[in-house]
């Protein structure tokens, strides 16, 4: 019994059939990843993970609970982090008060009315958000303005606020889309680093066969909406029936 | 029945000028995506533009006539215009009369230059900027382009007749086979309502079968595509803006007999108009005429005795009512499309 | 102290030393002298300056952080007056129960209003809020007028039960005996200044609103409104519910207003319907801009400034400019009066209107943003000519 079991799950919109009877296990502390081609369907099903879509029809539990119907805020509770294919940062805020906001959202809940405290008198939320720069090298950074940082910097302080919250389940959504290869290099990294450190689970969505290969343990392949093979990465490279609908396009 | 056909008709004028002020503002918002208050403003100046011309047209010299008397025994001074003394004095009251549809011909090309003025000066600066700013920013200018009237006509309503032949009414219900006296419709809210049907036929006429009108409603709906393909859309939202301005003029220039022309005219309909849009559905034209025209005459209802010893009051609020539920139960409104202004 | 860092302190402090001394501030100019038209400390104009205040700073909780622009914020400075004049109908002329029940009242409205408004946002939800206040506004004015007193406005009058009224109380409005018109007038030289009961009680309150507001600034509550302008989608993927923090926002900028309004009654028992006008809450949207939305001291700045100029550029008449521009030759003074004109006297909103395209135009941060601009560039220029004077600059980092 995987964290995640999605299992049976459709999504139409009009005449195109988006999702067809998804079924997907991820099992506790792996790095899952999802590839496939354009339109496959991808980001769909991601979005039904974390509530912005429903699915027409089938289930996505998470850790024995279901997912659906929920907000997506009420799903970050239940401990599934969400980073985004460009990042989501809070661009007018500075760097750390990025990181002390998800550090107060797994403190306090979704909402708690702290109009009277300062933050500074906060210490725990503050060490916890200065110890998460340090874990993601940016405390030199922690007064810059957040949308003036470079792109791979807002993709780190993004996943550093993800893991602030101690999710459960980290989904990326092509984390180095639109990256230099230095950046996505580092990315890899840290992912990595994060994979060995923490008891964490990662779901990915990518496009970039070196960096499925290089962090993947299991990997998914979903070709026009449904899961055409499910295997360990070595076996996925020389599956044909992959080549034929996925690495074949490129070949 | 004669009372609600009565109601429909009361509610085609105000319908009209709402539908034409928030053409305009869809217009604008649909093209440039920018909110403008200070649509109302132009609307006001129309209305202004046919006082304006109204003065000019009356601004006459003074002669003596030594055969009358006034009644302190001196010899009578008589105005006369220079319009009479250069057309005659029956072209000349003739032109008189019709100043205002004359002001028509009058506030377009000063409709035009001053939407021209506003996008090219400021409104283009905006485009990039968040819907908050580009409110507070047309909101200044509406307060400057107010002042600006009411410094040079001063704050009182300014009667602006209708032509003589518009004024009074004709028994509507006759034509319809009810009692006489039963639906008495004032002439020149007739002629206002065929008016606005006019250029709102016009306005869709030109943007669904010219080539012009093809690229600004494309550009409506994909702005980047459209701007890929080479086109300057740039240049076609500027006039679109000027014709926006234009028909707010026009409206505004044709209601000046209904409602004395006042300063303040602007954002009173302003609001109203807004409230349109947003029930039309923003970025919908044919939305924001239905709007229009409904609100229009749902006021027109709210204000009949039978209903209002129902509900008192209802005749004020009605609008905002209908736009408060509208927008909770259809935030996209009556025919919004799906993707505009929506986070 | 009282829970703030050095900086806010000393902005509070300031700010308490501006409220105590602005009897003195406001009237450098000796009585009589042609400069005294440039006087504004009378008890009504001070009054109103930190009313206002009052009612910015509570705006700008709602738009300086969340970015929500309402355009009927007036509606509750409205419901503010109202209720506080009731219960000098009701119970007594004493301004407290008055106060208290202004700040309840219009909190409650704005939890109505509020919920609904909020289920929308950016230009819907400013239209959904000027909606609202136009509704409370055609009403006051004509099915309400059991409680409002329509067109002519609520007011006390003789028969009024005011159960609490002994027959020694005063009949102004008080705080426990003291009249809030009550004035003290110091006549120094040709110098006079006036101490008004009614403005130091309203001072005092703005002080406190105004150090809520720096708290509520500095606090997590403050940092998830900043969060929610900034970045909806990563607010909700962040497990963060933004409907209630804006909603507290909401009803917390809308007692603020009330109790504006409650202190605009207490100062002057009336209470109109053109209170909630929506060109009123045009002007609190004016005042938190011109002084710089999202500041702590931008919304006092921009209420002061308009209030003054408000009442020093309705005063100006042609006389007035012709004794400004006498230096000139005669052809030139008069078409300097003549450009001038249109801005003074009943020209002021166009004097307004246009400083207030310039301030989004050219400074969005407002008076606050134009204060930071100058004093950077001092400072820049200082330490070049330092520099110079050193005859040395800095090696390339």
């Amino acid at each position: 019994m995987g964290i995640l079991e999605v299992k049976g799950v459709n999504k139409r919109f009009g005449g195109l059939q988006a999702l067809g009877d998804v079924n997907l296990s991820v099992a506790e502390n792996t790095v899952h990843a999802i590839i496939g081609p354009n339109g496959a369907g991808k980001s769909t099903l991601l979005n039904c993970l974390v509530g912005k879509l429903i699915p027409d029809t089938g289930s996505v539990m998470f850790d024995g609970q279901s997912v659906l119907g929920r907000a997506p805020y009420e799903i970050n509770q239940m401990g599934i982090s969400r980073v985004f294919q460009t990042p989501e940062i809070f661009g007018d805020l500075s760097v750390m008060e990025n990181m002390m906001i998800p550090c107060f959202a797994k403190r306090d809940g979704s909402f708690e009315l702290n109009a009277i405290a300062a933050i500074a008198s906060q210490r725990d939320v503050v060490e916890k958000a200065e110890q998460m720069l340090v874990d993601m090298n940016m405390i030199d950074k922690r007064e810059m303005h957040a949308a003036s940082m470079s792109r791979g910097d807002k993709r780190r302080l993004e996943i550093g606020m993800c893991l602030s919250q101690e999710p459960r389940l980290l989904l990326l959504d092509e984390p180095t889309a639109g990256m230099a290869r230095a950046d996505t290099n580092n990315t890899i990294d840290l992912l990595k680093q994060i994979k060995d450190e923490r008891d964490i689970t990662i779901a990915i969505i990518e496009h970039d066969m070196h960096v499925v290969f290089s962090l993947a343990d299991r990997i998914t392949v979903l070709a026009q909406g449904t899961p055409l093979v499910e295997d360990a990465p070595e076996n996925i490279r020389g599956n044909p029936k992959v080549r034929e609908a996925y690495l074949g396009e490129s070949a | 029945m004669d009372a609600i056909i009565l109601q429909i008709l009361n509610g085609l004028d105000k319908g009209s000028a709402y539908a034409l002020i928030a053409l305009g503002l869809t217009l604008i918002f649909g093209t440039l995506g920018v909110v403008n208050f200070a649509h109302g403003a132009l609307f006001m100046i129309g209305a202004f533009c046919a006082v304006t011309l109204n003065k000019i047209l009356t601004i006459s010299y003074i002669t003596i006539d030594e055969t009358r008397t006034d009644f302190l025994g001196n010899p009578l001074k008589v105005e006369n215009t220079y319009i009479e003394r250069w057309f005659g004095p029956e072209i000349g009251s003739a032109i008189i009369d019709w100043s205002v549809p004359l002001a028509i011909l009058f506030s377009i090309p000063i409709m035009v230059a001053i939407g021209f003025i506003m996008e090219r000066g400021l409104i283009k600066h905006f485009y990039r900027r968040d819907h908050a700013d580009q409110i507070l920013v047309t909101f200044g200018l509406a307060i400057v382009l107010q002042e600006i009237i009411k410094y040079f006509y001063g704050a009182n309503p300014i009667p602006t007749p209708a032509p003589e032949v518009f004024r009074g009414s004709f028994d509507f219900g006759m034509l319809l086979g009810f009692d006489p006296n039963v639906i008495i419709y004032p002439y020149w809210r007739l002629v206002y309502f065929s008016f606005s049907a006019l250029i709102i036929g016009a306005v869709f006429a030109f943007l669904q079968f010219t080539t012009f009108g093809m690229v600004v409603r494309a550009g409506m709906a994909d702005r980047e595509t459209v701007g890929l393909l080479g086109i300057n859309i740039d240049r076609r939202f500027t006039i679109m803006f000027g014709i926006a301005a234009a028909v707010a003029g026009m409206a505004g220039v044709m209601y000046a007999p209904i409602n004395s022309p006042n300063y303040h005219m602007g954002m009173d309909f302003l609001v109203l108009s807004f409230v349109v849009v947003v029930v039309g559905g923003m970025g919908s034209l044919p939305g924001a005429v239905l709007a229009g025209f409904l609100l229009g005459i749902l006021e027109s209802f709210a204000s009949m005795n039978e209903v209002k010893t129902l509900l008192p009051g209802i005749d004020q609020i009605i609008i905002y009512l209908v736009a408060i539920i509208i927008l909770l139960t259809r935030p996209r409104g009556l025919m919004g499309r799906k993707g505009v202004m929506e986070e | 102290m009282l829970g703030l860092n050095k900086r806010d302190t000393t902005l509070l402090i300031a700010v308490a030393i501006l409220t105590l001394f602005a009897p003195f501030i406001l009237n450098p100019f000796p009585e009589g002298s042609a400069m005294a038209q440039f006087n504004a400390g009378y008890p009504d104009l001070m009054q109103r300056f930190v009313i206002f205040g009052i009612f910015a700073v509570g705006f700008n909780i709602l738009f300086g952080l969340t970015g929500y622009l309402s355009f009927g914020h007036a509606a509750f400075l409205g419901v503010g007056s109202y209720s506080a004049v009731w219960m000098f109908k009701l119970l007594s002329m004493n301004v407290l129960p008055a106060i208290i029940l202004a700040v309840i009242v219009s909190g409650m409205f704005a939890v109505v209003i509020g919920y609904i408004s909020l289920r929308r946002s950016g230009i819907y939800f400013s239209i959904l809020t000027l909606a609202f206040a136009q509704m409370s506004f055609a009403l006051a004015y004509s099915v309400l007028t059991p409680i409002t007193n329509g067109e002519t406005g609520l007011q006390v009058y003789n028969d009024d039960p005011q159960y609490l009224m002994g027959p020694d109380s005063p009949t102004a409005t008080n705080l426990f005996g003291l009249e809030m018109r009550s004035t003290y007038t110091l006549d120094i030289g040709h110098w006079s200044f006036d101490f008004n009961a009614g403005y130091y009680m309203c001072a005092l309150i703005m002080l406190i609103a105004v150090y809520l507001s720096i708290r509520i600034f500095r606090s997590p509550f403050g940092l998830m409104l900043k969060a929610v302008k900034s970045n909806q989608q990563r607010m909700n993927y962040t497990g963060l519910n933004t409907r209630p923090y804006t909603l507290a926002a909401f009803v917390i900028s809308g007692m603020y207003a009330g109790l504006a309004g409650g202190l605009m009654a207490s100062m002057d028992p009336l209470a109109g319907a053109e209170r909630m006008q929506w060109t009123a809450s045009g002007e609190v949207v004016l005042m938190t801009i011109l002084g710089g939305a999202g500041t702590l001291i931008g919304p006092i700045l921009g209420a002061g400034f308009i209030k003054y100029f408000e009442n020093i550029f309705s005063k100006i008449n042609d006389t007035v400019l012709h004794q400004w521009f006498a230096f000139l030759p005669d052809g030139l003074e008069d078409f300097m009066v003549f450009i001038v004109h249109p801005f003074i006297g009943k020209g002021w909103h166009l004097t307004l209107g246009l400083l207030f395209m310039m301030v989004v135009i050219f400074l969005p941060g407002g008076l606050v943003e134009g204060g930071q601009r100058i004093s950077a560039w001092i400072r820049r220029r200082n330490t070049d000519d330092a520099e110079k004077a050193n005859g040395k600059t800095k090696p390339a980092e």
